[in-house]
């Protein structure tokens, strides 16, 4: 691999940049490997590249039915955060967090990791007590958590309407010092170019059409380029894991398939700092680095994979962003594009071997799968390499549901367009 | 998105509120194993395509009705009532529309 520093940019500057290598190579897939990962998206290509670096396993593929990247590592708004509730989630979404923290060195390739804050604002002294006992339980993790009153947030995030007249108005907020945002394409690229270079085959435009089977036990995949074998199978497909694991027979999943809508604006110079969320409503909002407003709000709520939205929820949107922002009314909206979300029954993640022999499952994302790329990768590396889950993600399993475990976040109840 | 409510006439995917897959059938009360509750509360199809659904038509006449729309265009194929009782006689075997 062609390393990247500064030295190397100004080598190439002089050269007329005709000298870069290809990220990656455009492997042909080989009849046999140690392990296939299904799903070319962040969550495959780091569960790839942790496979390589922390467990030796370079005898890999990663197959992608599109190009990589072209799926919801590209479709977020970027935003990465480790302000949870729940324990389970907590010490998940922090090892994520200091994985993201090391990530661009770790990977050589910058990521653009900008731990800029996260600011989810209250409107009501109850919404204010609840984010203080979030707050501290994330501080009892030992992540960082701070309760800040009107005039703190006025000074940190000067466009807001803090007027007592606003339609909702600011009572407070918890900040998260440590979040921010991170260039999401750039992760998916960064995860592949590194897997890559110590040996990882990544096969693009190689659709799984059904999985090969001795007895019980998945041995491998056919494709739309031959068949390919291997002992272990990881999916991380998100919002098209009812529609994989359908080819390995398993019908029924405690997923529902939603469209998420993402909004980008006209640029403007630099007006807003950090990550803030409405909290009278579900609204996050950042500026990017070329100077638009990136944001969305909620899924739509009904059972999709369409990739667009429908017109209702973003009349919403917009209306929230204007009631909070009373200065983007005056932008322009520049694009608007849908993903589609593999919404669990309790809105948290699956990570875990099976439901078959042989097969290994990474699903179940909600609105939370690009913060938890790194972590995802990690552990379901570490579930596939071991063929148990890492203590990170043993809460995690297929069989929470039915035993009675789930790890209901907001306390919303099995259904998935509440998460 | 507008569905064509059999009462009200075709109306804006705003007025109504979605109550997920309308397949699913509640088991029998008297069923004591924890299995069929637990596969009728969690388990979905998740279908890429044509997907029989409930939804109530909260800001009109107030019907639950089943509709059978493409997930993946969003086409809608089908509406009809989901029967008197709303939400729930749609899930009592044979009193559903």
């Amino acid at each position: 691999m062609q390393k990247y520093s500064a030295l190397s940019l100004l080598k190439n500057a002089f050269s007329g940049h005709r000298h870069w290598q290809p990220a990656w190579r455009k492997a042909e897939p080989k009849p046999a490997y140690d392990a296939i990962i299904v799903g070319g998206g962040g969550h495959g290509l780091s569960t790839a590249y942790y496979l390589a670096k922390e467990h030796g396993l370079t005898n890999i593929v990663v197959l992608e039915k599109g190009w990589l990247g072209s799926g919801n590592i590209g479709r977020n708004t970027t935003i990465v955060r480790s302000n949870y509730m729940l324990p389970d989630n907590n010490r998940f979404y922090e090892w994520s967090m200091k994985l993201w923290e090391g990530l661009s060195l770790d990977l050589n390739y910058n990521v653009m990791f900008s731990q800029r804050g996260v600011l989810n604002l209250a409107h009501t002294p109850a919404q204010l007590d609840d984010y203080a006992r979030r707050g501290n339980s994330m501080r009892l993790e030992g992540i960082d958590a701070e309760l800040l009153g009107p005039s703190e947030i006025a000074a940190l995030v000067p466009g807001l309407d803090l007027s007592g007249s606003a339609r909702f108005p600011v009572v407070g907020g918890l900040l998260q010092p440590r979040a921010g945002t991170a260039r999401h394409d750039a992760v998916a690229w960064g995860y592949a170019r590194a897997a890559d270079a110590r040996g990882v085959d990544i096969v693009e435009n190689c659709e799984v059409t059904g999985f090969l089977r001795e007895g019980e036990r998945i041995v491998g995949v056919t494709t739309t380029r031959g068949e390919i074998r291997a002992p272990k199978v990881g999916v991380a497909v998100a919002g098209s894991t009812s529609q994989v694991l359908a080819l390995a027979g398993v019908s029924r999943l405690p997923i529902e398939s939603h469209v998420l809508q993402a909004f980008v604006s006209e640029p403007v110079k630099p007006i807003l700092d950090g990550v803030v969320t409405f909290g009278a409503g579900h609204l996050y909002i950042s500026q990017s680095d070329k100077g638009g407003l990136v944001f969305g709000g909620d899924i739509d709520k009904y059972n999709s994979y369409a990739q667009r939205g429908n017109l209702p929820v973003v009349e919403h949107v917009m209306s929230e962003v204007t009631a909070m922002l009373p200065f983007v009314s005056r932008l322009r909206l520049l694009r608007n594009w849908g993903g589609i979300m593999d919404m669990s029954m309790d809105g948290s993640p699956i990570i875990a071997p099976g439901p078959l022999p042989g097969l290994y499952l990474n699903a179940g994302w909600c609105y939370g799968g690009f913060k938890a790329t790194p972590a995802s990768g990690w552990c379901f590396a570490w579930t596939m390499a071991k063929d148990e889950p890492h203590p990170l993600n043993a809460p995690f399993t297929l069989d929470r549901f039915r035993n009675g475990a789930s790890i209901d976040e907001r306390g919303a109840g099995p259904y998935p367009k509440m998460h | 998105m507008r569905i064509d409510c059999p009462c009200c006439g075709p109306r804006g995917v705003a007025e109504f509120s979605y109550g997920g897959d309308g397949t699913l059938r509640r088991p029998d009360l008297a069923t004591r194993e924890a299995e069929p509750f637990s596969a009728y509360v969690y388990d979905r199809e998740n279908p890429r395509g044509p997907h029989v659904e409930l939804w109530h038509h909260i800001a009109g006449c107030r019907h639950w009705l089943r509709v059978t729309r493409n997930t993946l265009t969003h086409e809608i194929l089908g509406v009809e009532m989901a029967g008197r009782f709303a939400g729930d006689a749609a899930r009592i075997e044979g009193q559903g529309a």
